[in-house]
Protein backbone atom coordinates (compact mmCIF):
# COMPACT_ATOMS: atom_id res chain seq x y z
CA UNK A 1 0.00 0.00 0.00
CA UNK A 2 1.62 3.40 -0.81
CA UNK A 3 1.74 5.82 2.42
CA UNK A 4 0.25 8.50 3.87
CA UNK A 5 2.62 11.21 4.32
CA UNK A 6 5.15 8.63 5.64
CA UNK A 7 1.91 6.30 7.28
CA UNK A 8 1.02 3.28 6.21
CA UNK A 9 -1.95 2.03 7.05
CA UNK A 10 -2.76 -1.42 8.65
CA UNK A 11 -6.52 -1.56 6.87
CA UNK A 12 -7.70 0.51 3.83
CA UNK A 13 -11.09 1.68 5.79
CA UNK A 14 -11.25 4.96 7.30
CA UNK A 15 -14.68 5.63 8.78
CA UNK A 16 -16.13 8.95 9.72
CA UNK A 17 -17.01 9.34 13.50
CA UNK A 18 -20.87 11.72 12.84
CA UNK A 19 -24.21 10.74 13.11
CA UNK A 20 -24.01 6.91 14.84
CA UNK A 21 -26.90 6.21 17.22
CA UNK A 22 -24.01 6.70 19.97
CA UNK A 23 -20.78 6.89 20.74
CA UNK A 24 -20.77 3.07 22.11
CA UNK A 25 -22.04 2.02 18.76
CA UNK A 26 -19.26 3.85 16.77
CA UNK A 27 -16.41 2.31 19.37
CA UNK A 28 -18.04 -1.02 18.44
CA UNK A 29 -18.23 -0.33 14.71
CA UNK A 30 -14.36 0.63 14.86
CA UNK A 31 -13.74 -2.73 16.35
CA UNK A 32 -15.62 -4.66 14.04
CA UNK A 33 -14.36 -2.83 11.01
CA UNK A 34 -10.42 -3.05 11.68
CA UNK A 35 -10.39 0.83 10.96
CA UNK A 36 -7.14 2.55 10.73
CA UNK A 37 -8.40 6.22 10.26
CA UNK A 38 -11.11 7.93 11.74
CA UNK A 39 -11.78 11.27 10.53
CA UNK A 40 -13.70 13.77 13.05
CA UNK A 41 -15.52 17.16 12.26
CA UNK A 42 -15.01 19.93 14.26
CA UNK A 43 -16.64 23.54 12.71
CA UNK A 44 -20.25 22.58 14.84
CA UNK A 45 -18.84 22.02 18.34
CA UNK A 46 -17.74 25.91 18.81
CA UNK A 47 -14.44 24.24 20.22
CA UNK A 48 -16.58 22.65 23.14
CA UNK A 49 -16.56 19.28 21.91
CA UNK A 50 -14.21 17.85 24.43
CA UNK A 51 -16.11 14.84 25.90
CA UNK A 52 -16.54 13.29 22.22
CA UNK A 53 -13.07 13.98 20.79
CA UNK A 54 -11.54 12.05 24.49
CA UNK A 55 -14.02 9.27 22.81
CA UNK A 56 -12.12 9.31 19.31
CA UNK A 57 -9.18 9.12 20.29
CA UNK A 58 -9.63 6.51 22.92
CA UNK A 59 -10.15 4.74 19.39
CA UNK A 60 -6.34 4.47 19.29
CA UNK A 61 -6.50 4.75 15.42
CA UNK A 62 -5.15 7.52 13.50
CA UNK A 63 -7.00 10.76 13.74
CA UNK A 64 -7.63 12.83 10.57
CA UNK A 65 -9.70 16.29 11.32
CA UNK A 66 -11.64 17.64 8.74
CA UNK A 67 -12.84 20.90 8.16
CA UNK A 68 -16.67 19.31 7.26
CA UNK A 69 -18.61 22.50 6.35
CA UNK A 70 -16.72 25.11 5.21
CA UNK A 71 -17.72 27.19 2.10
CA UNK A 72 -14.52 29.06 1.93
CA UNK A 73 -11.07 28.58 1.50
CA UNK A 74 -10.43 30.60 4.75
CA UNK A 75 -12.60 28.94 6.92
CA UNK A 76 -11.22 25.43 6.11
CA UNK A 77 -7.55 27.52 6.57
CA UNK A 78 -9.02 28.56 10.29
CA UNK A 79 -10.72 25.40 11.02
CA UNK A 80 -7.52 23.62 10.22
CA UNK A 81 -5.51 25.76 12.35
CA UNK A 82 -8.25 24.83 15.26
CA UNK A 83 -7.76 20.84 13.95
CA UNK A 84 -3.89 20.80 14.64
CA UNK A 85 -3.96 22.25 17.92
CA UNK A 86 -6.86 20.28 19.45
CA UNK A 87 -5.61 16.63 18.14
CA UNK A 88 -1.54 17.27 17.54
CA UNK A 89 -1.66 16.29 14.36
CA UNK A 90 -0.38 17.98 10.72
CA UNK A 91 -3.11 15.89 8.82
CA UNK A 92 -6.29 17.61 7.39
CA UNK A 93 -8.44 16.20 5.41
CA UNK A 94 -9.54 19.63 3.44
CA UNK A 95 -13.15 20.15 2.42
CA UNK A 96 -14.26 23.18 0.75
CA UNK A 97 -17.53 22.81 -0.41
CA UNK A 98 -18.88 24.58 -3.39
CA UNK A 99 -22.64 23.92 -3.41
CA UNK A 100 -24.69 23.56 -0.78
CA UNK A 101 -27.19 21.00 -2.31
CA UNK A 102 -24.74 18.67 -3.82
CA UNK A 103 -21.72 19.73 -1.09
CA UNK A 104 -19.42 19.26 -4.10
CA UNK A 105 -15.66 20.69 -3.80
CA UNK A 106 -15.15 24.17 -4.44
CA UNK A 107 -12.05 23.52 -6.90
CA UNK A 108 -11.12 27.15 -6.68
CA UNK A 109 -11.41 27.13 -3.28
CA UNK A 110 -9.93 23.77 -2.28
CA UNK A 111 -7.15 24.71 -4.02
CA UNK A 112 -5.96 28.03 -2.65
CA UNK A 113 -6.39 26.57 0.80
CA UNK A 114 -4.39 23.55 0.03
CA UNK A 115 -1.48 25.44 -1.17
CA UNK A 116 -2.01 27.57 2.48
CA UNK A 117 -2.24 25.15 4.35
CA UNK A 118 0.96 22.72 2.88
CA UNK A 119 2.93 25.84 3.22
CA UNK A 120 1.84 26.02 6.73
CA UNK A 121 3.16 22.29 7.27
CA UNK A 122 0.15 20.52 7.30
CA UNK A 123 -0.44 17.25 5.61
CA UNK A 124 -3.05 17.78 3.02
CA UNK A 125 -6.11 15.14 1.91
CA UNK A 126 -8.05 17.47 -0.18
CA UNK A 127 -11.34 16.07 -0.85
CA UNK A 128 -11.67 16.70 -4.41
CA UNK A 129 -13.73 15.69 -7.41
CA UNK A 130 -12.70 13.27 -10.17
CA UNK A 131 -11.11 15.83 -12.28
CA UNK A 132 -7.49 15.10 -13.37
CA UNK A 133 -6.33 19.05 -14.59
CA UNK A 134 -7.66 19.74 -10.45
CA UNK A 135 -5.71 16.80 -9.25
CA UNK A 136 -2.05 18.47 -11.20
CA UNK A 137 -3.12 21.63 -9.54
CA UNK A 138 -3.70 20.34 -6.13
CA UNK A 139 -0.51 18.12 -6.22
CA UNK A 140 1.65 21.30 -7.66
CA UNK A 141 -0.02 23.06 -4.46
CA UNK A 142 1.47 20.89 -2.03
CA UNK A 143 -0.86 17.92 -1.13
CA UNK A 144 0.62 14.95 -1.59
CA UNK A 145 -2.28 12.62 -1.29
CA UNK A 146 -5.79 13.14 -2.99
CA UNK A 147 -9.30 12.16 -1.83
CA UNK A 148 -11.81 12.03 -4.96
CA UNK A 149 -15.45 11.61 -3.97
CA UNK A 150 -17.08 8.62 -5.27
CA UNK A 151 -20.60 9.93 -5.36
CA UNK A 152 -22.03 13.50 -3.39
CA UNK A 153 -21.57 13.01 0.16
CA UNK A 154 -23.92 11.09 1.89
CA UNK A 155 -25.90 9.80 -1.31
CA UNK A 156 -24.63 6.08 -1.27
CA UNK A 157 -24.42 6.31 -5.19
CA UNK A 158 -21.33 4.04 -5.19
CA UNK A 159 -18.19 4.94 -8.00
CA UNK A 160 -20.49 7.75 -9.95
CA UNK A 161 -17.96 7.96 -13.22
CA UNK A 162 -15.93 4.97 -13.17
CA UNK A 163 -14.22 5.98 -16.21
CA UNK A 164 -12.71 9.53 -14.60
CA UNK A 165 -11.68 7.67 -11.62
CA UNK A 166 -9.86 5.08 -13.56
CA UNK A 167 -8.14 7.67 -15.52
CA UNK A 168 -7.39 9.64 -12.67
CA UNK A 169 -6.02 6.64 -11.12
CA UNK A 170 -3.64 5.79 -14.00
CA UNK A 171 -2.04 9.38 -14.66
CA UNK A 172 -0.95 9.57 -10.78
CA UNK A 173 0.05 6.08 -10.26
CA UNK A 174 2.66 7.05 -7.31
CA UNK A 175 0.12 9.55 -5.30
CA UNK A 176 -1.73 7.46 -2.77
CA UNK A 177 -5.58 7.82 -3.39
CA UNK A 178 -8.93 7.54 -0.88
CA UNK A 179 -11.90 7.35 -2.50
CA UNK A 180 -14.02 9.68 0.16
CA UNK A 181 -17.40 10.14 0.29
CA UNK A 182 -20.61 8.31 -1.89
CA UNK A 183 -20.25 4.73 -1.08
CA UNK A 184 -23.30 3.06 -0.09
CA UNK A 185 -22.44 -0.72 -0.23
CA UNK A 186 -19.28 -2.48 0.86
CA UNK A 187 -19.58 -3.56 -3.01
CA UNK A 188 -18.54 -0.09 -3.64
CA UNK A 189 -15.37 -0.20 -1.46
CA UNK A 190 -13.93 -3.75 -2.86
CA UNK A 191 -14.16 -1.68 -6.03
CA UNK A 192 -12.50 0.96 -5.64
CA UNK A 193 -9.75 -0.99 -4.02
CA UNK A 194 -9.69 -3.00 -6.98
CA UNK A 195 -9.64 0.36 -9.56
CA UNK A 196 -5.98 0.39 -7.61
CA UNK A 197 -7.09 3.26 -4.89
CA UNK A 198 -5.50 2.84 -1.55
CA UNK A 199 -8.29 3.44 0.63
CA UNK A 200 -11.85 4.70 0.72
CA UNK A 201 -13.45 6.47 3.58
CA UNK A 202 -17.11 6.55 4.47
CA UNK A 203 -19.42 7.69 7.37
CA UNK A 204 -23.18 7.47 6.31
CA UNK A 205 -23.19 3.76 5.29
CA UNK A 206 -22.22 2.67 8.39
CA UNK A 207 -23.27 4.66 10.99
CA UNK A 208 -26.98 5.22 9.63
CA UNK A 209 -27.06 1.10 8.97
CA UNK A 210 -29.71 -0.78 11.19
CA UNK A 211 -26.73 -2.76 12.66
CA UNK A 212 -23.41 -0.20 12.41
CA UNK A 213 -20.85 -2.37 13.43
CA UNK A 214 -22.22 -5.08 11.11
CA UNK A 215 -22.28 -3.04 8.02
CA UNK A 216 -18.50 -1.66 9.38
CA UNK A 217 -17.08 -5.30 9.77
CA UNK A 218 -18.85 -6.14 5.82
CA UNK A 219 -16.99 -2.46 4.49
CA UNK A 220 -13.53 -3.38 6.49
CA UNK A 221 -14.09 -7.37 4.90
CA UNK A 222 -15.35 -6.09 1.73
CA UNK A 223 -11.97 -2.97 1.04
CA UNK A 224 -9.44 -5.84 2.09
CA UNK A 225 -10.84 -7.87 -1.10
CA UNK A 226 -10.26 -5.30 -3.28
CA UNK A 227 -6.75 -4.55 -2.45
CA UNK A 228 -5.97 -8.72 -2.15
CA UNK A 229 -7.71 -8.81 -5.83
CA UNK A 230 -5.97 -6.28 -7.07
CA UNK A 231 -2.27 -6.98 -5.63
CA UNK A 232 -3.27 -10.82 -7.31
CA UNK A 233 -3.84 -8.94 -10.68
CA UNK A 234 -7.11 -10.01 -12.02
CA UNK A 235 -7.70 -11.37 -15.32
CA UNK A 236 -9.07 -8.91 -18.02
CA UNK A 237 -12.66 -9.20 -18.93
CA UNK A 238 -13.37 -11.06 -22.52
CA UNK A 239 -15.89 -11.05 -25.05
CA UNK A 240 -14.77 -14.90 -25.81
CA UNK A 241 -16.27 -17.21 -23.95
CA UNK A 242 -13.55 -19.80 -22.65
CA UNK A 243 -14.31 -23.34 -20.75
CA UNK A 244 -12.61 -23.59 -17.87
CA UNK A 245 -12.18 -26.95 -18.40
CA UNK A 246 -11.64 -28.47 -22.06
CA UNK A 247 -13.89 -30.08 -23.78
CA UNK A 248 -11.94 -32.11 -26.61
CA UNK A 249 -12.04 -36.16 -25.99
CA UNK A 250 -15.52 -35.63 -24.49
CA UNK A 251 -18.59 -37.00 -26.14
CA UNK A 252 -19.35 -33.48 -27.03
CA UNK A 253 -20.93 -33.96 -30.33
CA UNK B 1 -36.89 13.33 59.47
CA UNK B 2 -36.31 12.28 55.94
CA UNK B 3 -35.32 8.65 54.67
CA UNK B 4 -33.76 10.05 51.59
CA UNK B 5 -32.61 13.02 50.20
CA UNK B 6 -32.63 13.75 46.41
CA UNK B 7 -30.24 16.42 45.13
CA UNK B 8 -31.65 18.11 42.14
CA UNK B 9 -35.01 18.86 40.71
CA UNK B 10 -35.29 18.56 36.77
CA UNK B 11 -37.23 15.57 35.72
CA UNK B 12 -35.23 13.04 37.28
CA UNK B 13 -35.03 14.59 40.62
CA UNK B 14 -38.39 15.33 40.88
CA UNK B 15 -39.60 12.05 39.45
CA UNK B 16 -37.10 10.24 41.85
CA UNK B 17 -38.77 12.05 45.06
CA UNK B 18 -41.83 11.33 43.63
CA UNK B 19 -41.32 7.87 43.25
CA UNK B 20 -39.67 7.96 46.94
CA UNK B 21 -43.45 9.44 48.40
CA UNK B 22 -45.36 6.67 46.16
CA UNK B 23 -43.30 3.69 48.05
CA UNK B 24 -44.00 5.75 51.76
CA UNK B 25 -40.56 7.01 52.56
CA UNK B 26 -40.36 10.63 53.44
CA UNK B 27 -38.02 12.60 50.86
CA UNK B 28 -36.09 15.77 50.75
CA UNK B 29 -35.75 17.64 47.73
CA UNK B 30 -32.97 20.20 47.22
CA UNK B 31 -31.51 22.40 44.38
CA UNK B 32 -29.34 24.40 43.86
CA UNK B 33 -31.43 27.08 41.99
CA UNK B 34 -35.14 25.91 43.33
CA UNK B 35 -37.77 24.90 41.25
CA UNK B 36 -37.72 23.90 37.49
CA UNK B 37 -37.17 26.55 35.23
CA UNK B 38 -34.65 27.72 32.54
CA UNK B 39 -31.69 26.76 33.63
CA UNK B 40 -32.27 23.32 33.81
CA UNK B 41 -32.50 21.13 30.60
CA UNK B 42 -35.38 19.53 31.27
CA UNK B 43 -37.56 23.09 30.68
CA UNK B 44 -36.14 22.82 26.97
CA UNK B 45 -37.41 19.29 26.68
CA UNK B 46 -40.35 19.04 23.50
CA UNK B 47 -42.44 16.12 25.60
CA UNK B 48 -43.04 13.64 23.49
CA UNK B 49 -43.62 10.25 24.84
CA UNK B 50 -42.70 8.09 21.75
CA UNK B 51 -40.96 5.27 22.74
CA UNK B 52 -41.23 2.96 19.32
CA UNK B 53 -40.19 6.02 17.04
CA UNK B 54 -36.82 6.72 19.31
CA UNK B 55 -36.17 3.04 18.95
CA UNK B 56 -35.29 3.42 15.45
CA UNK B 57 -32.04 4.57 16.68
CA UNK B 58 -32.17 3.77 20.52
CA UNK B 59 -31.19 0.65 22.64
CA UNK B 60 -34.36 -1.72 23.26
CA UNK B 61 -33.85 -0.34 27.04
CA UNK B 62 -35.47 2.89 25.74
CA UNK B 63 -38.05 1.29 23.70
CA UNK B 64 -38.90 -0.88 26.36
CA UNK B 65 -39.03 0.97 29.90
CA UNK B 66 -40.43 4.25 27.78
CA UNK B 67 -43.80 2.14 27.13
CA UNK B 68 -44.32 2.98 30.57
CA UNK B 69 -44.14 6.48 30.70
CA UNK B 70 -47.21 8.08 29.49
CA UNK B 71 -49.63 5.92 32.41
CA UNK B 72 -46.88 6.83 34.85
CA UNK B 73 -46.92 10.48 33.95
CA UNK B 74 -50.93 10.73 33.73
CA UNK B 75 -51.33 10.20 37.43
CA UNK B 76 -49.54 14.04 37.48
CA UNK B 77 -50.34 15.62 34.78
CA UNK B 78 -52.08 15.38 31.51
CA UNK B 79 -51.05 13.59 28.93
CA UNK B 80 -52.15 13.55 24.94
CA UNK B 81 -52.54 10.28 23.73
CA UNK B 82 -53.30 11.13 20.00
CA UNK B 83 -50.39 8.84 18.61
CA UNK B 84 -47.82 10.75 16.73
CA UNK B 85 -47.16 10.51 13.35
CA UNK B 86 -43.62 10.38 11.14
CA UNK B 87 -43.77 11.92 7.54
CA UNK B 88 -40.98 12.44 4.90
CA UNK B 89 -40.96 15.06 1.74
CA UNK B 90 -41.25 12.94 -1.55
CA UNK B 91 -37.95 13.33 -2.32
CA UNK B 92 -36.94 11.34 0.87
CA UNK B 93 -39.75 8.21 0.59
CA UNK B 94 -36.96 5.90 0.78
CA UNK B 95 -36.04 7.43 4.46
CA UNK B 96 -39.73 6.35 5.86
CA UNK B 97 -39.32 3.05 4.64
CA UNK B 98 -36.28 2.76 6.20
CA UNK B 99 -37.64 3.60 9.92
CA UNK B 100 -40.82 1.62 9.55
CA UNK B 101 -38.29 -1.63 8.97
CA UNK B 102 -36.47 -0.24 12.25
CA UNK B 103 -39.52 0.24 14.34
CA UNK B 104 -42.44 -1.21 15.77
CA UNK B 105 -46.01 -0.56 17.13
CA UNK B 106 -46.95 1.80 13.46
CA UNK B 107 -49.29 1.49 10.39
CA UNK B 108 -48.55 2.71 6.90
CA UNK B 109 -51.01 5.41 6.59
CA UNK B 110 -51.18 5.59 2.93
CA UNK B 111 -53.67 9.03 1.51
CA UNK B 112 -55.50 8.44 5.27
CA UNK B 113 -52.78 11.33 6.86
CA UNK B 114 -55.67 13.93 6.71
CA UNK B 115 -57.92 11.81 8.04
CA UNK B 116 -55.74 11.86 11.36
CA UNK B 117 -54.23 15.39 10.79
CA UNK B 118 -56.69 17.32 8.15
CA UNK B 119 -54.75 20.78 8.61
CA UNK B 120 -51.51 18.95 7.55
CA UNK B 121 -51.18 19.90 3.76
CA UNK B 122 -47.86 18.14 2.54
CA UNK B 123 -47.49 14.16 2.72
CA UNK B 124 -49.76 11.83 1.48
CA UNK B 125 -47.97 9.14 3.31
CA UNK B 126 -47.12 8.70 6.68
CA UNK B 127 -46.04 6.18 10.28
CA UNK B 128 -49.25 6.38 12.12
CA UNK B 129 -47.23 5.13 15.50
CA UNK B 130 -50.74 5.41 17.28
CA UNK B 131 -49.36 4.18 21.21
CA UNK B 132 -47.41 7.12 21.74
CA UNK B 133 -48.34 10.15 23.39
CA UNK B 134 -46.99 13.62 24.50
CA UNK B 135 -47.40 16.21 27.66
CA UNK B 136 -46.52 19.68 27.69
CA UNK B 137 -42.73 19.61 29.66
CA UNK B 138 -43.52 22.63 31.79
CA UNK B 139 -46.43 21.87 32.73
CA UNK B 140 -45.50 17.88 33.68
CA UNK B 141 -42.52 19.69 35.86
CA UNK B 142 -45.14 22.10 37.59
CA UNK B 143 -47.67 19.39 37.89
CA UNK B 144 -45.03 17.07 39.69
CA UNK B 145 -43.98 20.16 42.22
CA UNK B 146 -47.64 20.65 43.00
CA UNK B 147 -48.06 17.15 43.90
CA UNK B 148 -44.73 16.98 45.98
CA UNK B 149 -46.36 19.94 47.68
CA UNK B 150 -49.48 18.37 48.38
CA UNK B 151 -47.37 15.56 50.36
CA UNK B 152 -45.32 18.24 52.12
CA UNK B 153 -42.30 17.77 49.89
CA UNK B 154 -40.79 21.45 49.03
CA UNK B 155 -37.80 22.24 46.90
CA UNK B 156 -35.43 24.05 49.42
CA UNK B 157 -32.80 26.32 47.25
CA UNK B 158 -29.45 24.77 48.41
CA UNK B 159 -26.07 24.08 47.03
CA UNK B 160 -25.62 20.96 48.52
CA UNK B 161 -23.56 17.46 47.33
CA UNK B 162 -23.69 14.35 48.67
CA UNK B 163 -21.09 14.62 50.59
CA UNK B 164 -22.67 17.20 53.05
CA UNK B 165 -25.55 15.05 53.63
CA UNK B 166 -25.62 12.12 55.67
CA UNK B 167 -27.92 9.13 54.92
CA UNK B 168 -29.73 7.71 51.97
CA UNK B 169 -29.09 10.46 48.72
CA UNK B 170 -30.64 10.12 45.11
CA UNK B 171 -28.26 12.34 43.19
CA UNK B 172 -29.76 13.90 39.91
CA UNK B 173 -28.04 16.58 39.45
CA UNK B 174 -27.44 16.23 35.79
CA UNK B 175 -23.92 17.43 34.24
CA UNK B 176 -23.40 18.84 37.36
CA UNK B 177 -22.03 15.32 38.83
CA UNK B 178 -19.45 14.96 36.61
CA UNK B 179 -19.51 11.58 36.45
CA UNK B 180 -17.24 9.27 34.92
CA UNK B 181 -18.10 8.46 31.35
CA UNK B 182 -20.99 11.53 31.45
CA UNK B 183 -20.98 13.65 28.56
CA UNK B 184 -22.79 16.73 27.25
CA UNK B 185 -24.43 16.52 23.95
CA UNK B 186 -25.91 19.99 23.11
CA UNK B 187 -29.80 20.51 21.86
CA UNK B 188 -30.98 23.56 20.29
CA UNK B 189 -34.93 24.14 19.83
CA UNK B 190 -37.54 26.81 19.48
CA UNK B 191 -40.98 27.98 20.48
CA UNK B 192 -43.38 29.40 17.94
CA UNK B 193 -46.77 30.50 17.87
CA UNK B 194 -49.06 29.30 14.65
CA UNK B 195 -52.64 30.24 14.91
CA UNK B 196 -53.08 29.17 11.24
CA UNK B 197 -51.82 25.82 12.02
CA UNK B 198 -54.09 23.02 14.09
CA UNK B 199 -52.11 19.94 14.77
CA UNK B 200 -53.23 17.95 17.17
CA UNK B 201 -50.03 15.70 17.49
CA UNK B 202 -46.41 15.38 17.26
CA UNK B 203 -45.07 15.08 13.28
CA UNK B 204 -41.54 13.73 13.12
CA UNK B 205 -39.91 14.87 9.36
CA UNK B 206 -37.30 12.50 8.60
CA UNK B 207 -34.52 14.41 6.33
CA UNK B 208 -30.89 13.22 5.53
CA UNK B 209 -30.08 16.21 7.28
CA UNK B 210 -32.30 18.25 8.99
CA UNK B 211 -34.63 15.80 11.05
CA UNK B 212 -37.18 17.85 12.82
CA UNK B 213 -40.07 17.33 15.21
CA UNK B 214 -42.98 19.65 15.90
CA UNK B 215 -44.59 19.23 19.25
CA UNK B 216 -48.07 20.70 19.51
CA UNK B 217 -48.85 22.88 22.45
CA UNK B 218 -52.17 24.61 23.98
CA UNK B 219 -52.95 28.13 22.23
CA UNK B 220 -51.56 27.39 18.63
CA UNK B 221 -47.93 27.30 20.48
CA UNK B 222 -45.57 24.29 18.57
CA UNK B 223 -42.30 23.50 20.24
CA UNK B 224 -39.40 23.12 17.43
CA UNK B 225 -36.65 20.75 17.93
CA UNK B 226 -33.93 19.59 17.88
CA UNK B 227 -30.87 19.62 16.98
CA UNK B 228 -28.02 17.23 18.50
CA UNK B 229 -24.15 18.32 18.78
CA UNK B 230 -21.51 16.68 20.42
CA UNK B 231 -20.88 19.55 22.51
CA UNK B 232 -20.71 21.27 25.77
CA UNK B 233 -20.59 24.66 24.00
CA UNK B 234 -23.53 26.74 26.40
CA UNK B 235 -23.87 29.64 23.91
CA UNK B 236 -27.44 30.46 22.68
CA UNK B 237 -29.18 28.64 19.39
CA UNK B 238 -27.35 29.10 16.64
CA UNK B 239 -28.19 30.87 13.18
CA UNK B 240 -27.57 27.67 11.76
CA UNK B 241 -29.85 26.18 14.30
CA UNK B 242 -32.73 28.31 13.36
CA UNK B 243 -32.12 28.44 10.02
CA UNK B 244 -32.35 23.98 9.62
CA UNK B 245 -35.47 24.05 11.73
CA UNK B 246 -37.37 27.02 10.64
CA UNK B 247 -36.54 25.47 6.53
CA UNK B 248 -37.32 22.02 7.93
CA UNK B 249 -40.44 23.31 8.90
CA UNK B 250 -41.15 25.55 6.16
CA UNK B 251 -40.73 22.74 3.92
CA UNK B 252 -43.50 20.51 5.96
CA UNK B 253 -46.05 23.71 5.86
CA UNK B 254 -45.29 27.10 4.33
CA UNK B 255 -47.71 28.59 7.06
CA UNK B 256 -44.90 28.24 8.85
CA UNK B 257 -43.23 30.95 7.71
CA UNK B 258 -46.18 33.38 9.24
CA UNK B 259 -45.62 31.72 12.89
CA UNK B 260 -44.23 33.96 15.52
CA UNK B 261 -41.05 33.22 16.55
CA UNK B 262 -42.06 33.15 20.85
CA UNK B 263 -38.64 31.66 22.24
CA UNK B 264 -35.21 30.16 21.19
CA UNK B 265 -33.38 27.23 23.55
CA UNK B 266 -30.53 26.18 23.90
CA UNK B 267 -28.99 23.25 26.98
CA UNK B 268 -26.97 20.49 27.12
CA UNK B 269 -28.15 16.89 27.67
CA UNK B 270 -26.39 14.50 29.75
CA UNK B 271 -26.05 11.06 28.52
CA UNK B 272 -23.39 8.13 29.15
CA UNK B 273 -21.58 6.38 25.83
CA UNK B 274 -24.58 4.10 25.07
CA UNK B 275 -27.28 7.04 25.32
CA UNK B 276 -29.25 4.77 28.15
CA UNK B 277 -29.80 6.37 31.58
CA UNK B 278 -28.14 5.13 34.39
CA UNK B 279 -28.85 4.64 37.80
CA UNK B 280 -25.21 3.87 39.57
CA UNK B 281 -25.05 2.82 42.98
CA UNK B 282 -22.01 3.96 45.30
CA UNK B 283 -22.28 2.72 48.64
CA UNK B 284 -25.19 5.38 49.94
CA UNK B 285 -25.60 7.12 47.10
CA UNK B 286 -27.53 6.52 44.00
CA UNK B 287 -26.74 8.71 40.46
CA UNK B 288 -29.67 8.80 38.64
CA UNK B 289 -28.11 10.49 35.34
CA UNK B 290 -27.69 10.14 31.57
CA UNK B 291 -31.19 11.07 30.29
CA UNK B 292 -29.73 12.19 27.01
CA UNK B 293 -32.87 12.90 25.13
CA UNK B 294 -35.01 10.50 27.06
CA UNK B 295 -35.62 12.84 30.13
CA UNK B 296 -39.69 13.08 30.08
CA UNK B 297 -39.33 8.99 28.31
CA UNK B 298 -37.20 7.16 30.85
CA UNK B 299 -37.29 9.29 34.27
CA UNK B 300 -40.39 7.56 35.36
CA UNK B 301 -38.69 3.89 34.81
CA UNK B 302 -35.31 5.36 36.01
CA UNK B 303 -36.92 6.61 39.17
CA UNK B 304 -38.88 3.21 39.72
CA UNK B 305 -35.36 1.27 39.64
CA UNK B 306 -34.23 3.58 41.84
CA UNK B 307 -36.50 3.60 44.62
CA UNK B 308 -36.68 -0.25 44.44
CA UNK B 309 -32.88 -0.25 44.43
CA UNK B 310 -32.66 1.80 47.81
CA UNK B 311 -36.04 -0.08 49.42
CA UNK B 312 -35.75 -3.65 48.29
CA UNK B 313 -31.85 -3.85 47.04
CA UNK B 314 -33.40 -5.05 43.75
CA UNK B 315 -31.27 -4.50 40.91
CA UNK B 316 -33.21 -2.96 37.56
CA UNK B 317 -31.48 -3.88 34.25
CA UNK B 318 -30.74 0.30 34.36
CA UNK B 319 -28.83 -0.15 37.85
CA UNK B 320 -24.81 -0.14 37.52
CA UNK B 321 -22.28 -0.56 40.36
CA UNK B 322 -19.60 1.18 40.98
Amino acid sequence: MRSFYGVTLSSPLMLGTAQYPSPAVLQEAFRASGASVATVSLRREGGQGQAFWDIIRALGVHILPNTAGCHSAREAITTAQMARELFETNWIKLEVIGHADTLQPDPFGLLEATEALAADGFEVFPYTTEDQVLAARLLEAGAQVLMPWGAPIGSGLGLNNRYGLRTLRAAFPDVPMVIDAGLGLPSHAAEALELGFDAVLLNTAVAQAGDPAAMARAFGLAAQAGALARAADPMAPRDMAQPSTPVIGKAWL
Amino acid sequence: MADVTVIGAGVAGLWAAWACAQAGLTPRLLDRTGPPGPHGCSWWAGGMLAPFCEGAVAEPAIVTHGQTAATAWAEVTEVTHRGSLVVALERDRGELDRFARRTEGHETLTNTVQDLEPDLPGPRSALHFPAESHLDPRRALADLVAALAERGVAIERTSATPQDIAGPVIDARGLAAALPGLRAVRGEMLVLRAPDIHLTRPIRLLHPRHPLYIVPRADSVYMLGATQIESADRRGVSARAILELLSAAYALDPRFAEAEVLETGADLRPAFADNVPRVIRRGRVLHLNGLFRHGYLMAPALAQQAVACLTTGQKGDLVHED
